[in-house]
């Protein structure tokens, strides 16, 4: 990160468009602009294709000699399998709606990270292939053939796309580049180009359960040096059960919590209130991750990955799932889990044991948010809070892109910072909720070689942050996602030093009275809290 | 047959589709049911007595003309009459006519319903000029005084 | 390039009509044989292409989510930007398709230069001129669309007149000049305009972008033409769109060649649909995202081509991880 330009440098973004057509500007690979390509071991793990050692930068990629029929044909069969890219691919008039809704060129100023331009490059190819004009007219028709510089071009710009879903809520024919993007990595994996940055952490969560490989020790472990913090600060004793068969609930988090900063931080909130609620729930070391990487690189493997939760859920005889903060996570959960790797018929609807809410929204899924659970406690008044605790915050919340936009959870978080903390400030309206930007990390993209796009990536969500910071000195910008949480610290530090990064439960766990506490003086991260002057009474804000 | 997805809806929308889109075709079952479409009768011969009795050799332009352009010119007329007073129009004959719908125009073709009704029904449109000129007033003798009394006044 | 390709296409089509008619005396080919390939193209291509997408199916439920979900009972969701039934979606698609819901959201981004230092930031404005501009279009079209009714009906139905009548409400010129004319061609004018003037837009745009541009204002030209300047027998192109329409084609008497090359042209414009992006008429009742409910957690969507997948078992777990797991004080399937 030492030779990252001023971030003064780096905001002034150069938005002329090119002379050359686009079909005609190179691709290239610039340090810091692009993943490093998947490894041996990784795609050997998954069973992917052509598995080798190969670097994006150089100009032989080792592709197999047959690879431009592979695609081909694995083209025409996801055609087959999805309406929703064939008819992506057909109808976009080109209006430019979408254009300039994008993160990566707002903050990279380059054409092909326009969205419609971005799915032109899958277009042209789809053109020549299956449509009569785009085989007769070709190029007139904006038809081109598949090749290896197309294949680089692909590369480049479908991992510089986090499926946020921005641009589709602008689209009038909600032509969703999300879709495109995932379909034109599954493409590419077929021919064993991909980034090593999902493949990895995929291979990962494929072996060990997890993405960050943490083997059921490690968890143990880590969860266990958690509880002793939260001991010394709380000055209660929290005992998570493992694996335990026959719990009431399985909950199931990213593992970047168990074992990352600022992630653990939210863990603890997470511990803090099962205990506080005496909730009868057990942790996985099997289904030790929430997120999917397989999401960032097929459908298949999205499957695969995410088939241990009912697995693990049904082996435990747990009654119903609960989910901890994270993005991507909640996309799968939300809207491909029951549809994947249900129906999951052997748990039951979910209701919660405290409040004894039906949570009927969740029926066939079985899967209800942490967000959603806890915004239910507080409502009904089950969860003592002590709000002054997050005073030394001046918080604003970011929506993750998949929650937001793959989910549409908006009010649960605002709901409950507005509970346990008495300074919220919204970014401006442009940024948040459906609207919201990305972080920039998103997709599988959080990894250092790229840190110089990822930070041109987040430029228009820092610039958020750094107006709420500048108006209404905003310390702390509270996020429910994992990548956020990973992907905020450094682009925040770059762009609007002196705003942190939290999950929601952090917040909730530093406001928790929780039954036996010892006076608390620092939050869950050892920051001095702002105490209110001696002798006043304890627990005076619940 | 091909296998598809969402049977229903696909179907009822292509229906909807074909049947909105072929509307010009089969309306007629429906909606005229004895008739097909007639063209207005274009072998009605206009009176042309009067023509002759005033020494015109005919109508004041040719048919093609008078078909496609005799609203351009009775707006025409009605500009010159009203605001500018020039009463007398010279056709590419050299010979000269009265502007007037109702005391040229109308003596020949005296028979509204045929000569104005019948295409202007037929091509939906809907003139102004008997907004004023004719009101209910079929026959156009009693329609002549009406017309030239109020021609006389200004 | 592009531009000047899409123009001389579409200037090639209608000096074809206008040398075809006026010196070959081809009517009858411009006059019917094309007008009825163009039909069949059109209703035959169009539909071929809803079945080719039909074919395939949404294997997942893919809701793009634009408001609150419906979740909790006492936080209100909102019906249409998040449906939580088929009452959200068509209304949702209502407001799609009518009003241009999601164009209706659009904004335009540009850098703002901070005053406290020399770093710049991303600020947005409204921009609803596309919106406007797209909706004014559609509509004027469509109006004018069923406004020519008035050439294959018979009788005409009072409401076809009623829409004229209101069209020429201003008793501008005549024949009376039609409002949705002039908005008709003003907003294609203004859709070109930013195609041209807008750099992203003009970069990201195609030949096909160009054509059905130039091939709808060259209609609307010819339209204008021969309805205000060199007039046409109106009658005459009664009788030949009613006698195609009860499939007993006959030829008028001389109609002008205007008319003809108006004729092509739309004929042209029924050829091309189906193949175009035009499609995104049929097309945006079909996308997945804004057709399907975002209730996926509570109805569970079947995906036909489901396979199974080769996963990491329990059980192979635990056997790799056996020791460790036993070390750590962890329940184990299998001792």
């Amino acid at each position: 990160m030492a030779n990252l330009p001023k971030s003064e440098e780096l905001s002034r973004v150069n938005y002329e468009m090119p002379k050359k057509v686009w079909s005609k500007v190179e691709t290239t690979f610039e340090p810091g602009t692009y993943c490093y390509g998947e490894k041996a071991g990784p795609v050997g793990i998954l069973g992917l294709p052509n598995p080798r050692e190969w670097d994006p930068a150089d100009p032989d990629w080792k592709l197999v000699p047959d690879w431009k029929e592979t695609m081909n044909k694995s083209f025409k069969t996801r055609l087959e399998r999805f309406r929703s890219l064939k008819v992506f691919m057909d109808i976009c008039v080109r209006c430019g709606a979408c254009a300039d809704k994008c993160h990566f060129y707002i903050g990279t100023g380059d054409p092909k990270n326009m969205p419609v331009l971005r799915a032109e490059l899958m277009r042209s190819v789809y053109r020549k292939q299956n449509t009569a004009s785009g085989k007769l007219l070709g190029k007139i028709a904006g038809a081109r053939e598949m090749t290896e510089d197309v294949l680089k071009e692909w590369y480049k710009y479908f991992y510089q796309c986090t499926e946020c879903r921005r641009c589709s809520i602008f689209c009038p024919y909600g032509i969703d580049t999300a879709e495109i993007t995932m379909q034109a990595r599954e493409l590419m994996h077929e021919v064993g180009v991909g980034i090593n940055w999902v493949v990895g952490p995929a291979s990962n969560s494929f072996m060990t359960g997890n993405h960050l490989g943490l083997k059921p020790h490690a968890i143990v472990n880590s969860v266990e040096s958690l509880l002793e913090d939260i001991k010394s600060i709380t000055g209660v004793t929290v005992n998570p059960t493992f694996n335990r068969k026959g719990a009431e609930i399985l909950f199931i988090t990213p593992s970047a919590d168990f074992f990352a900063e600022p992630g653990i931080y939210t863990m603890m909130g997470y511990l803090l209130l099962f205990e506080h609620i005496g909730l009868d729930y057990t942790l996985s070391t099997y289904a030790s991750e929430g997120g999917n990487f397989g999401l960032f690189t097929s459908h298949e493997m999205m499957k695969r990955l995410n088939s241990k939760m009912y697995a693990e859920a049904e082996r435990l005889k747990v009654k119903w799932l609960l989910g901890g903060e994270c993005g991507h996570m909640w996309r799968v959960v939300h809207q491909y889990m029951s549809t994947m790797t249900g129906p999951a018929s052997f748990l039951e609807k979910p209701v919660s044991p405290i409040t004894g809410t039906k949570f009927s929204f969740a029926d066939s899924t079985k899967f209800v948010h942490i967000a959603e659970f806890t915004a239910d406690l507080i409502r009904n008044n089950k969860i003592k809070l002590d709000k002054s605790r997050n005073d030394h915050r001046k918080i604003t919340f970011h929506d993750s892109c998949n929650i937001s936009r793959g989910m549409g959870m908006f009010e649960e978080p605002r709901y409950i910072i507005k509970n346990v903390a008495n300074h919220f400030f919204e970014m401006p309206e442009e940024t948040i909720r459906e609207k919201t930007f990305c972080c920039g990390s998103g997709s599988g993209l959080n990894t250092n070689e790229f840190m110089e796009t990822r930070l041109k990536g987040g430029f228009a969500r820092a610039s958020a942050v750094k107006h709420v910071q500048e108006t209404h000195g905003v310390n702390l910008l509270t996020a429910m996602c994992a990548i956020d949480r990973a992907a905020f610290p450094s682009l925040l530090n770059y762009w609007t030093p002196g705003v942190d990064t939290s999950g929601l439960m952090e917040l909730v766990g530093n406001a928790l009275v929780m039954d036996g506490e010892k006076k608390r003086t620092v939050d869950l991260r050892d920051n001095d809290l702002l105490l209110p002057p001696e002798n006043s009474s304890e627990g005076s804000h619940v | 047959m091909f296998k598809m997805y969402s049977k229903i809806k696909v179907f009822t929308g292509v229906f909807i589709f074909l049947a909105l889109a072929t509307f010009p075709f089969w309306n007629k079952v429906f909606i005229v049911s004895k008739t097909n479409y007639e063209m207005p009768d274009a072998n009605i011969k206009p009176a042309l007595a009067f023509a002759r009795e005033n020494g015109f050799s005919g109508c004041i332009e040719d048919r093609a003309f008078m078909r496609a352009k005799h609203m351009k010119l009775l707006n025409h007329w009605r500009n010159e009459v009203v605001r500018e007073n020039k009463k007398t129009y010279i056709n590419s004959k050299g010979e000269h006519f009265n502007k007037s719908l109702t005391g040229t125009c109308l003596k020949c073709h005296s028979n509204k319903e045929e000569f104005c009704d019948s295409c202007h029904t037929s091509a939906g449109v809907k003139p102004y000029c008997f907004d004023c000129h004719i009101t209910g007033i079929q026959n156009t003798n009693q329609l002549n005084s009406k017309a030239e009394a109020i021609h006389e006044i200004k | 390039m592009k531009i000047l390709f899409a123009l001389i296409t579409v200037l090639i089509l209608s000096l074809a009509a206008f040398t075809g008619v006026e010196y070959l005396h081809m009517e009858y080919v411009f006059g019917i044989v094309i007008p009825y390939a163009a039909f069949i193209i059109f209703i035959a291509g169009f539909t071929a292409k809803i079945f080719y997408w039909a074919k395939s199916p949404v294997p997942f439920n893919i809701t793009t989510t634009a408001g609150q979900q419906k979740s909790l009972k006492w936080i209100k969701s909102d019906h249409f930007e998040n449906p939580s039934g088929s009452f959200g979606v068509i209304g949702r698609m209502f407001m799609e398709i009518f009003f241009f819901r999601s164009l209706f959201r659009n904004t335009k981004a540009g850098l703002v230069k901070s005053s406290k230092s020399e770093s710049f930031k991303p600020g947005y404005a409204s921009d609803k001129s596309l919106w406007l501009g797209g909706l004014m279009f559609h509509w004027s079209f469509l109006y004018i669309l069923i406004r020519h009714l008035r050439f294959f009906l018979y009788p005409i139905p009072s409401a076809i007149v009623t829409l004229e009548k209101f069209d020429s409400m201003f008793q501008i010129g005549l024949p009376i000049f039609y409002l949705t004319d002039a908005i008709l061609l003003l907003s294609v004018t203004f859709l070109f305009l930013r195609r041209v003037f807008i750099p992203q837009v003009k970069y990201i745009s195609l030949i096909a972008d160009f054509i059905p541009l130039f091939l709808i204002l060259a209609i609307a030209f010819s339209g204008i033409m021969m309805r205000y300047v060199s007039r046409v027998d109106v009658i005459g192109v009664k009788e030949l769109v009613m006698s195609l329409t009860s499939f007993s084609p006959a030829l008028p008497e001389k109609v002008s060649s205007v008319f003809y090359v108006h004729f092509f042209l739309v004929s042209s414009l029924f050829m091309y649909f189906p193949f175009s992006k035009l499609m995104h008429m049929g097309g945006v009742f079909f996308s997945p995202t804004r057709n399907m409910t975002g209730d996926s957690r509570r109805i569970r969507h079947v995906n036909p081509w489901n396979y199974s997948v080769k996963v990491h078992s329990y059980e192979e777990y635990e056997d790799e991880f056996r020791e460790a797991m036993k070390g750590a004080g962890l329940p184990l399937d299998k001792e």
